[in-house]
């Protein structure tokens, strides 16, 4: 079957949408607790109990927006243990944003085979979220498959997009935010509560890294599979650099990489050979090129990886 | 206060444990019972746990040697498999060569390999100011998918029914130290870099280099410490360490290269023993003495929680839940002390 | 005429910290339309007692009247409720931010969203009607440091402030820029405000205050209409001794120009040029005091022949051998010892062990062959012990024990640390950066005599100080440094104080006359 066909192009297009989806929750939340100073190395280990925590209670309730909700939850709760170590204690944010990835690696695993999945069983499975057709507007040729026919996080996720911007330049907390990762000590003589707009953000960062792990068990899959979020965490960490903090360039990165899986999946599903392993490595090549291309130039938070002590 | 916190976290983590475990309807008493006895009870149960042992002393070694100077080498998973699978291609290809030729042949280039692979987000780091965390960890990915695409195709066993490489060698498999046992000569490797590791930091003007650039880089550069050669250096040691691991792996425990293992992330040769380098590295409190301690808890566990899945039903990744856990009760409680301090005297 | 009101009272405002009371029952009050001067040393607690007012500090006794009525200061926001605006002499402006977000920064807006443009046209209304221009559109670190501190103002006018305090805003200006600022605070009285101004320096407090009150060690000394007081009587106040500068010194024995810079160009971490073509020259025997407002190039001085800064042009001729960007270890090895400004961060690693430190600097001179291990690989432990030992009591450094963590000793026995470590190579020449700073009397002197016993040894020391009084007293010939360049070299036993105050504010010898 040829590859320039019609319908290739379509199934790749809807594709890439869906699969860039976890990665453009999982680093808008990233670019928001960036934004303030915190560097969240957690977001792996949030996504797999997201996915985790999400699926058991869509499994037991039978309800797929109750398991989203509850991977918010956890993702929440987490990122308020990163916000305690790394901003009340003063961790050094890798150290602590690496023992939530191992708590969250560990516990995902643990807690799927206590409650849900014994050893040896055959892996339960849930029906997952199914493509919501926009009446109308999914008969367009192209752009209705695409953008008009998926499951309800990826609307999510593109509605996001334009609210995180929105908040970033338009309003008090999104200026407070960036004061305070920029320069602390002057955000906190203008009256800002540092502390409380950094918690705030890990839990914004947790939850929805949180809603991005539901994604994997519950719109890309059927079940939970350990360390199934395959380090895409850690393309969220490295895309919040490479887009300069920017929600709408974080939607074309998440594209980009969510292309390139698609392109895998796409190839998969239509019977096409390609060494499709040496495809999955180039997300994360990609990545590292990114990141030494962006070192010099990018504009950190001036702030970024330092815990804010103010000086009686 | 390096060992007190550590211990500590163990003690809080075994009681978080318990809960765990309570969870599972089993009694955790019994649990912890079945799970130091399946570890250590019995002569059979220490050679097995000392084997589990060997690959994690040796990732946890080159893991501690990195942080020592503040390296966040993340990537011990992925220099374990580039060892691994420089080593499969020495150790398939030279089929009739003799063991004393090929066993230090093939630690060489499983040194090497890992080595190199450490080196480059060495000089990333040195050169264009990329974060070291991150490199790291994405080249595990990378290696990861490349072992993938090599065992499942150019050097896929036609004979076997999973992807992996052919057998290696007769030659090149570590030989047993005790017959009827599995612990192998992999354990001596181990135990000599456990110790090369000691008398470095200890006792070479290099190690209080290490120390020093790890402490403060731009002090140590002022002392005319050159901070980018000790960085790179330690790199290549700390890769080449995690490499040997590989070897080890490959040569002691699976024969063959595997590909993607059971948990995502994971190499099924290298099965998380990267990953628990850091672990092992951080509970030990980086020192010389405390990695070997914290190795063999883990293995420990490791063994452990199998046993007591097996005698009592509590899913085996407990171990794995544990990490987590400890690791988070000792950053708690490491902290928890800068601030009490920090309180007391502000 | 009558008396303007008295908008701000502090009566018995009295603030200690451990080991020390900033603020003595301090009484103190301002009026509406006046500039009133704070003047003091450093550490005459002028700061802390506008802290204080400014709701940063809580008063430990004392109250404090605005406008006739009783107030307790809990926060910086109820100063600003109360109409108080404070300009602190480290701007907290955040750089990538554009002035008018700076200014509108912690300010409530209806329902969050900001209204960027409406503010932009009260900013320019405000800086049009008090005579500070800046485009609110330009990004902070675009802006010079004057129009930096207009931006300062700016958020203090924004938010109603009709009572101004500025902390030492001039040490950061330049000439031009200060009488812009006096101009401004003159048009802000005329319409009356209120400005309590900070500062030590005698001239500006003649020039630009109504009224003057003198605080030396935490205690008010006197308050008086500055019209009324002379340059001479205050610094007595402040000082309340004659000023004694000159010591006792032995007429330098000169020797051959062992340390030579050659028009040496450096940029600094800003990527701006901070040393222009600059040259000296230090021979045995001597103390060359370089003085110099802080930040004209010093730091980038002493970190170029220290060898951790890249010199772009120039030679260091170190014993007539070029040494130009040779590395840290190589200057060392020729017989240097360098004394650097930042203690902590620079001169030494604090998380490891007194005696690590003390021979970090040279790990190959205490290793030896081990079997086929070469010199250089080996620790010899029990030779680093012995030196360790040395030099602890050599120097009488106070710490628990060799292996005591270097962060646990105090500020002058670290310095102590350093110098130990730097003398016990007998350099021949020292460079040392600011070594007295933040020290006390007993650690200052010692240092002090240090010095003098290595130049009378023959060293040549090239010692960087803020402390004009310290350069004064050690040095045998002064160069004071202006941005980047060397205004002039003056012997020491004949410098006029006023005429280095020219040269440390631009003037180069040439032009002074007398």
């Amino acid at each position: 079957m040829e590859i320039l066909t019609y319908t290739f192009f379509v199934t790749f297009l809807a594709m890439t949408f869906r699969m860039a989806t976890p990665i453009l929750l999982g680093t808008l939340g990233e670019a928001f607790c960036e934004r303030s100073g915190v560097l969240n190395l957690g977001i792996e280990g949030n996504m797999l109990m997201g996915a985790s925590i999400g699926f058991m209670v869509a499994y037991f309730t039978g309800n797929l927006w109750l398991g989203v909700l509850a991977g918010a939850f956890i993702g929440m709760l987490m990122g308020l243990l990163m916000a305690f170590l790394s901003v009340t204690l003063g961790a050094r944010q890798h150290v602590a944003g690496l023992g939530i990835t191992f708590l969250g690696m560990g516990l995902s695993f643990f807690l799927y085979r206590l409650f849900v999945a014994p050893e040896g069983g055959v892996p339960p499975t849930i029906t997952p979220f199914r493509p919501i057709a926009i009446p109308g507007l999914s008969g367009i040729p192209v752009l209705g498959p695409t953008l008009f026919t998926q499951p309800a996080l990826v609307y999510i996720g593109l509605l996001l997009v334009p609210i995180v911007g929105f908040v970033f330049y338009r309003t008090t907390f999104g200026l407070k935010v960036t004061a305070v990762g920029q320069n602390p000590k002057a955000a906190d003589t203008a009256g800002i509560n540092v502390f409380r707009i950094r918690y705030l953000c890990l839990l914004v960062a947790g939850a929805l890294a949180g809603i991005a792990g539901a994604w994997f068990s519950m719109v890309q899959s059927s079940q939970f599979l350990p360390g199934m979020t395959m380090g895409r965490g850690w393309v969220c960490i490295a895309l919040v650099i490479f887009a300069n903090w920017s929600p709408y360039r974080i939607l074309g990165g998440a594209l980009l990489f969510g292309g390139i899986d698609a392109l895998q999946t796409t190839f998969a599903a239509l019977g096409i050979a390609f060494p499709y392993r040496i495809l999955q490595m180039l997300p994360y090549l990609f990545t590292i090129i990114i990141l030494v291309a962006v070192a010099r130039r990018a504009t950190y938070p001036a702030a970024l990886l330092q815990p804010y002590r103010r000086e009686e | 206060m390096r060992i007190l916190w550590p211990v500590l976290s163990i003690l809080m983590a075994l009681g978080i444990g318990a809960i765990l475990i309570a969870a599972a309807g089993v009694n955790p008493l019994t649990g912890y019972y079945h799970l130091f006895y399946g570890a250590l009870g019995d002569i059979h149960a220490i050679s097995e746990t000392l084997w589990r042992f060997t690959p994690l002393l040796l990732t946890g070694t080159a893991v501690a040697l990195a942080f020592q100077c503040k390296f966040w080498n993340i990537g011990a998973e992925g220099q374990m498999l580039i060892g691994a699978t420089v080593a499969t291609f020495f150790a398939t290809s030279f089929i009739g060569a003799p063991s004393w030729f090929l066993i230090p042949l093939v630690i060489v280039a499983g040194f090497l390999a890992g080595a190199l692979w450490a080196a480059i987000p060495a000089i990333l780091k040195a050169k264009f100011g990329v974060d070291e965390v991150v490199t790291t960890l994405l080249g595990n990915w990378i290696i990861l998918y490349f072992v993938a695409y090599l065992v499942e195709g150019p050097w896929r066993d036609p004979t076997s029914m999973w992807p992996e490489s052919p057998a290696i060698a007769d030659s090149a498999v570590f030989p047993r130290l005790v017959s009827g046992y599995r612990i192998h000569i992999g354990f001596i490797i181990a135990i000599f870099f456990a110790i090369l590791f000691f008398i470095v930091l200890r006792k070479t003007t290099w190690g209080s280099q290490i120390k020093a650039v790890g402490a403060n880089p731009r002090a140590a550069g002022f002392m005319g410490i050159k901070v980018t050669r000790v960085l790179i250096t330690v790199a290549i040691l700390s890769g080449g360490i995690a490499g040997v691991a590989g070897v080890n792996e490959l040569c002691g425990t699976h024969f063959h290269m595997k590909g993607l293992g059971f948990f995502g992330g994971t190499g099924e040769l290298s099965w998380g023993y990267g990953y628990a380098g850091v672990f092992i590295a951080m509970l030990g409190g980086l020192s010389a003495i405390g990695v070997p301690l914290a190795a063999f808890f883990m293995a420990t566990m490791i063994q452990g929680s199998r046993a007591m899945y097996r005698a009592t039903g509590v899913p085996s990744p407990f171990f794995y839940a544990m990490e987590g856990i400890i690791l988070v009760c000792l950053l708690l409680g490491i902290f928890l002390t800068y601030y009490r301090i920090r309180r007391v005297k502000g | 005429m009558r008396r303007p009101p008295v908008v701000v009272k502090m009566v018995g405002i009295t603030k200690k910290f451990p080991g020390v009371i900033a603020n003595d029952n301090i009484n103190f009050e301002a009026s509406k339309g006046e500039i009133h001067a704070l003047l003091g040393e450093n550490g005459a607690g002028k700061t802390t007692l506008m802290n204080v007012l400014y709701g940063l500090y809580r008063p430990d006794a004392g109250e404090i009247y605005i406008r006739g009525k009783k107030v307790i200061m809990r926060s910086p926001n109820d100063a600003v409720g109360q109409k108080i605006g404070m300009i602190h002499q480290h701007f907290t402006l955040v750089p990538p931010f554009t002035v008018t977000q700076n200014i509108i920064l912690g300010l409530r807006f209806p329902k969050g969203v900001l209204k960027v443009e409406q503010a932009e046209k009260r900013v320019v209304e405000l800086s049009k009607k008090y005579g500070l221009k800046v485009d609110p559109r330009a990004q902070i670190w675009q802006l010079s440091v004057g129009e930096q501190q207009r931006v300062e103002i700016l958020k203090a006018l924004y938010r109603g402030a009709e009572i101004l305090i500025l902390d030492e805003p001039t040490s950061v200006l330049t000439p031009t820029e200060t009488q812009d600022l006096f101009k401004t605070l003159r048009s802000l009285a005329k319409g009356g405000a209120t400005i309590v101004y900070i500062s030590h320096k005698l001239d500006e407090v003649i020039e630009i205050s109504d009224r003057v009150t003198v605080l030396r060690d935490g205690k008010v000394v006197a308050t008086k209409r500055t019209s009324a007081t002379n340059k001479r009587e205050l610094a007595r106040l402040m000082v309340k001794r004659e000023v004694i500068f000159r010591l006792k010194r032995p007429k330098a024995k000169l020797g051959r120009p062992v340390l030579e810079i050659k028009k040496v160009s450096a940029l600094s971490d800003r990527k701006l040029l901070a040393l222009k073509e600059i040259s000296l020259s230090v021979c045995e025997g001597e103390i060359l005091g370089v003085a110099g407002v802080a930040g004209n190039g010093q730091r980038e001085l002493a970190e170029v022949i220290a060898g951790v800064r890249k010199a772009a042009g120039g030679k260091v001729i170190i014993k007539g051998e070029d040494m130009t960007n040779r590395s840290p270890s190589e200057i060392v090895e020729a017989g240097v010892g360098r004394i650097p400004e930042d203690r902590i961060g620079m001169g030494l690693i604090t998380d490891l062990s007194v005696k690590e430190n003390l021979v970090m600097e040279t790990l190959q001179d205490f290793s030896d062959r081990v079997f086929f291990f070469p010199k250089g690989v080996f620790l010899n432990h029990a030779a680093i012990d012995n030196h360790a030992d040395e030099l602890i009591s050599e120097f009488k450094v106070i710490t628990p024990s060799k292996e005591a963590l270097t962060k646990t000793l105090s500020g002058g026995n670290l310095q102590r640390l350093i110098l130990a470590r730097v003398l016990a190579r007998n350099p021949k020449i020292l460079i040392a950066s600011e070594p007295t700073r933040g020290l006390d009397v007993g650690a200052t002197e010692y240092i002090r005599r240090k010095l003098l016993e290595q130049k009378k040894g023959g060293a040549a020391i090239l010692l960087i100080s803020e402390d004009l009084e310290e350069i004064l007293t050690l040095s045998d010939r002064i160069a004071v440094m202006y941005e980047g360049k060397v205004m002039g070299i003056v012997p020491a036993r004949k410098a006029k104080i006023e005429g280095i105050g020219m040269m440390m504010a631009g003037t180069p010898l040439s032009k002074i006359k007398g």
